[in-house]
């Protein structure tokens, strides 16, 4: 099944008996791993010099050559910090939804629906179907959802819930409500397959020496089920922070909600200026390994990569 | 009175969320029937118009950017689930220097941000001067699958019981025979499911597409490109009829799994 990618697999390895050192594992290895290397580890190299080439000498827009140019580190920041602050916001408050909203759901397929396999199996399926349908397209669902023309929209300024003239998409909230929905299931299925194999014999342990529920909660299924939480987390804040569909201004953003990918995004295939993009994205990645980094070992959960 | 949480807060909590979250979804299918004009915002009439003649718009637009993204999410399965299978039987199965750092190294492109993968490819692209178009999209996308086919095969490996190879030696089969009559086929529903997860991923994939497709259109480009002008109602259907086909592979898929595990429990 599909799920179980994202499940953070610790079955018993029956397979350790049967290993042995040959020949035959570098063959298996050898074309897989050469072509991350190719692929994955040389353009990441390619990122690191690219973001400090220089511009060419007489040269038209978008030449560039090698060179030291770290000041192009310097001018990023300068310009482009609003975005990049900006954009470790919004992630983090999307991550944090995404966990308030997902709990309870994947607590109630994981634990409470497991009387009921079918009930179980049609919950998860339904976590899962927004996969099956385009990002792009269930992002736009959104945007004339929240469309200022809009039932929704209408109806909460008829009731005075909503400004006359308050807009809803092109607002933080919009992007920020997006980046939630469109990482909930990354966040709801690791959560699950922790959950499902909680033994519920641990919280009814708890209750019979007198904790009360909100305590066995808080000291025994929240630590139970630590691997899930920053499993979710992980895989919603890392795509969310570096995403720049949901901010376009084509879809759920505006001109004051442009994050670090949509910067990258304009510098790349539009401006040209493959340094500054390049550069973007190396402080990108670097505040995202540094801060998976502190998590996991704050979080006890090395052991998960 | 006492409000059950467990009985009736969680479970009308959970309906809830579900249900929102199918939103999009339901949005989606119910404008694929809009008999709407260029742009498909405005609710205009119901009609069956749009998926009898998806391809009659634009000339077909959006049916060459359907195609190319299946032909684009169907060899880079084919390719990164092979180089995945075969890495994944290597990491269980050999004993091998380095085999920490391996794991780490499979675990990273998962753990890059799809922006900085699309930009890095771009630059390499760009400085080694090969031009951009539907190689470099399937390169690209063969690159991000290989990763979640490692995990996804590897739990399987993991869960195979090597007495039965080991049976099929004692038999006096080749190496090759056990692999293809033994192996293989206990290995073949994590394979499949791990193809079944890099298509979609190849499919639905635009960040990394848009840095490396030139003037290649793929389906979810082609919904990008349109954003400003309107989207046609034919994607619409399209994106529908996809979401449909998805939901029979799946739910057959769990139907099939649960039979099987009811009929290994009856053996037992």
């Amino acid at each position: 099944m599909a799920f179980a990618a994202f499940s953070t697999s610790t079955a018993p390895v029956a397979a350790d008996t049967a290993r042995k050192s040959s020949p035959v594992a570098l063959l298996l290895l050898l074309p897989g791993i050469l072509y991350l290397v190719l692929f994955f580890l040389t353009p990441l190299v390619s990122l690191l010099l690219t973001s400090f080439k220089a511009p060419a000498e007489f040269g038209d827009i978008g030449q560039f050559d090698y060179a030291f140019r770290w000041e192009n580190y310097v001018e990023v920041i300068t310009t482009y910090w609003p975005h990049i602050i900006r954009s470790f916001g919004y992630a983090l408050t999307a991550t944090f939804f995404a966990l308030i909203i997902s709990y309870p759901l994947a607590y109630f397929i994981g634990v409470k629906a497991r009387r009921w396999p079918l009930l179980q199996s049609l919950a998860l399926v339904l976590v899962v179907a927004p996969f099956f349908i385009s990002f792009l397209l269930r992002t736009l669902a959104w945007k004339q959802i929240f469309s200022d023309e809009s039932f929704l929209v209408t109806s909460l300024k008829a009731v005075s819930l909503l400004a006359p003239d308050a807009h809803v998409t092109g607002t933080a909230f919009s992007v920020i409500f997006g980046l939630t929905y469109n990482f909930i299931p990354f966040m709801t299925l690791p959560l699950y397959t922790t959950l499902e194999r909680l033994d519920v014999r641990y919280l009814e342990a708890g209750s019979d020496l007198y904790a009360s529920p909100f305590e066995v909660f808080r000291k025994v299924t929240i630590p139970l089920s630590m691997p899930g939480i920053v499993a979710g987390t992980l895989l919603t804040f890392i795509p969310a922070a570096g995403d720049y569909i949901n901010a376009s201004r084509e879809f759920l953003g505006g001109t004051g909600t442009q994050m670090i990918g949509n910067v990258i995004e304009a510098n790349f295939l539009v401006l040209q200026n493959f340094p500054s993009g390049a550069a973007l994205s190396i402080i990108l990645m670097s505040a995202i390994l540094v801060l998976v980094s502190i998590y996991v070992k704050k979080s006890g959960t090395e052991e998960l990569l | 009175m006492k409000l059950s949480f467990g009985k009736w807060v969680l479970p009308v909590y959970s309906a809830l969320a579900l249900l929102i979250l199918m939103i999009p979804i339901g949005y989606t299918f119910v404008y694929s029937f809009n008999d709407s004009l260029k742009s498909n915002i405005v609710w205009r009439g119901f009609t069956f118009d749009k998926w009898l003649n998806v391809c009659n718009v634009q000339n077909g637009a959006v049916c060459e950017a359907f195609g190319n993204s299946i032909f684009i999410a169907v060899v880079a399965t084919v390719v990164a689930t092979t180089l995945g299978t075969m890495i994944a039987i290597a990491i269980v199965r050999y004993r091998f220097k380095f085999r920490s750092q391996l794991s780490l190294f499979l675990f990273l492109p998962m753990a890059t941000p799809e922006v900085v993968l699309g930009a890095g490819l771009a630059a390499q692209f760009l400085s080694v001067g090969v031009p951009k178009d539907m190689l470099t999209i399937i390169l690209a996308h063969t690159m991000f699958c290989i990763s979640f086919v490692v995990v996804a095969v590897k739990a399987r490996v993991a869960g195979l019981d090597p007495a039965l190879e080991e049976a099929g030696r004692d038999l006096y089969g080749s190496a090759l025979q056990v692999f293809l009559r033994i192996t293989f086929p206990l290995l073949l529903p994590g394979i499949l499911a791990a193809a079944l997860l890099s298509f979609a991923l190849s499919f639905d994939d635009f960040i990394i597409t848009n840095f490396n497709s030139g003037a290649v259109t793929t389906f979810p480009k082609y919904i990008w490109i349109s954003a400003a002008r309107g989207i046609p109602a034919e994607a619409n259907v399209l994106a529908s009829a996809v979401f449909i086909l998805a939901l029979v592979v799946v739910v057959s898929v769990q139907v099939s799994g649960t039979a099987r595990a009811k009929r290994l429990a009856k053996m037992n």
